[in-house]
């Protein structure tokens, strides 16, 4: 038997900009499964694993030697909170992922400090996902996954991993951090996948 | 700008849901580095998805919770053993 | 039935809570005081999770502490504003006496103090961490060991529970403004307000630490830099 609270709304907006059950916000709320890690630029690298084993690495440097594209993307995190109209700057995967050769269906993002998340390897391909380093014009902040994040706007936020290492490539799907404890494997805004089942 | 992490006092509400006994005061050893102490003293982020519980030692993962409508989940790999006192 | 049985014994503890009273602390906190039948009583710094419901279902759920010690089948709490907040709002401006919430608790075992427990008490709050301290201040007699408060507070009109404070016991630590007759420059606090105000190590106080994350991360460090064991800090962080 529930007991309602009169007057009681929640903080929902029927915004038809808004993914369903979000709401508006201007700040950046902090949101991190653990501390925020001492990466720096000198010591940041990414590495792209294929199923064969085959390892391909890129170093700071060599990153800002690619070309960067400055998407401007609406974000929406699983707590409801929805950001319209930021901007970044980063390296699509498409041009990290150009050469490397498998027959994978998916990935896992890999962080520093140990967060991992799983994505179908389309939708981090043609134009859909970025590693980003810069927000909003200023170099990536710490507690926002500088020095480099995955942005995969078009899903929860959760999969757009803070403090990216790496991309591991899979055959099969394999649940990642939040999504082993019963979150949705694809995440969906528009959808509201929030929960595995949704 | 700090990340804003809480301790495992605010474990003692989710983990009513599972347990019977009030668990925050249990001492728990870490798996990785064998550091004990009471749940409470763990860092705990992740809300409002879920719980973390990181060991204040080493900060490896001792505990996941989360809530969702088809079920809760918890995961306590990283806890080697979890010792409830008598003094509850 | 079992039902019930049940569920009590798996530590379901939901129980109505009817607002009865408030009581206005700053522009942006207030005190609210809920009749809750069926309430066990609780011990001073344990805290509740209060989940509200809206009429199609939705539903909300945040920590709060018992900002006063156990009264029959009461319970205080003391909730500040959180700017763009979801349950904050409603409980500071727009519950009104009568209305229902559901309560979890009580909850936590490690951050409670208890009358039996021997040994000397350092209480140190920030801002809306004062609450369960207050508790802990209220719930000691006559026959207590010594307690010291240390409230950490941005300006006068911040402080919560005024009337309450004045006491050779308990020391405002103004962090912007203070008031006039106040010496103390307000700063944030430091080594020297701990050795002023607070207890020595040597007394061996149980030290209890409450409030914003970057606050707790000081006060404990400071605590441990003076000599005091880690294993007598306790800390509630509130986040932010």
């Amino acid at each position: 038997m529930a007991v309602f609270s009169r007057a009681f709304h929640g903080r929902r907006e029927q915004d038809p900009a808004l993914p369903p059950g979000q709401y508006l916000t201007e700040d950046f709320p902090v949101l991190s499964a653990g501390p925020t890690p001492p990466v720096s630029a000198d010591d940041w690298s990414f590495t792209v694993t294929a199923e064969s084993g085959e390892r391909h690495a890129w170093t700071w440097a060599e990153l800002m030697a690619l070309p960067a594209e400055e998407p401007t993307v609406d974000i929406h995190c699983v707590t409801r909170w929805s950001k319209l109209g930021t901007t970044w700057r980063g390296v699509s995967l498409d041009v990290l992922l150009e050469d490397v050769d498998t027959a994978a269906d998916y990935v896992l993002a890999h962080s520093h400090g140990g967060y991992t998340t799983n994505l179908p390897l389309e939708d981090v391909l043609d134009g859909k996902a970025w590693l980003a380093f810069e927000f909003e014009g200023e170099p990536l902040e710490p507690v926002h996954g500088g020095p480099v994040r995955l942005l995969v706007p078009h899903l929860y936020f959760w999969k757009s991993a803070k403090w990216i290492s790496g991309l591991q490539l899979m055959l099969d799907d394999q649940p990642g951090f939040w999504e082993e404890l019963g979150y949705h494997n694809y995440g969906d805004p528009w959808r509201e996948q929030r929960y595995d089942g949704d | 700008m700090t990340d804003g992490h809480l301790d495992g006092n605010a474990l003692a509400g989710p983990l009513s849901t599972v347990f019977t006994a009030e668990v925050t005061t249990a001492v728990a050893a870490c798996a990785g580095c064998g550091r004990s102490g009471p749940l409470a003293a763990a860092r705990v982020y992740g809300a409002p998805m879920g719980y973390v519980a990181r060991c204040p030692g080493c900060d490896q993962v001792l505990l996941r919770y989360a809530e969702a409508p088809a079920g809760t989940t918890l995961d306590m790999r990283g806890i080697a053993t979890l010792r409830l006192t008598t003094a509850d | 039935m079992a039902g019930t049985a049940l569920r009590r014994r798996l530590g379901h503890r939901r129980l109505t809570a009817r607002l009865v009273e408030t009581r206005d602390e700053t522009a942006t906190a207030r005190t609210l005081r809920f009749a809750v039948p069926g309430w066990p009583g609780h011990l001073a710094g344990q805290h509740a999770d209060v989940r509200l419901t809206a009429e199609d279902g939705y539903t909300a759920q945040r920590s709060y502490s018992l900002s006063a010690p156990a009264d029959g089948e009461f319970v205080e709490l003391t909730v500040q504003l959180v700017p763009d907040g979801e349950v904050s709002p409603y409980l500071v401006r727009d519950i009104e006496v009568g209305d229902e919430v559901e309560l979890l608790g009580p909850l936590g075992g490690w951050f409670v103090w208890r009358p039996e427990q021997p040994g000397p008490v350092l209480l140190i709050g920030g801002g809306s961490g004062i609450a369960p301290l207050r508790a802990m201040l209220r719930a000691r007699s006559a026959a207590s060991p010594p307690f010291r408060l240390l409230y950490s507070v941005r300006t006068p009109s911040d402080v919560y529970f005024a009337g309450e404070l004045d006491s050779p016991d308990v020391t405002l630590l103004y962090t912007r403004e203070a008031p006039d007759g106040v010496e103390r420059t307000p700063h944030r606090i430091d080594a020297a307000d701990l050795t002023a105000y607070g207890l020595p190590a040597a007394e061996e106080p149980t030290c209890y630490v409450c409030g914003p994350t970057s606050f707790v991360e000081t006060v404990t460090g400071l605590l441990i830099d003076a000599g005091h064991d880690p294993a007598r800090v306790r800390a509630e962080r509130f986040g932010g």
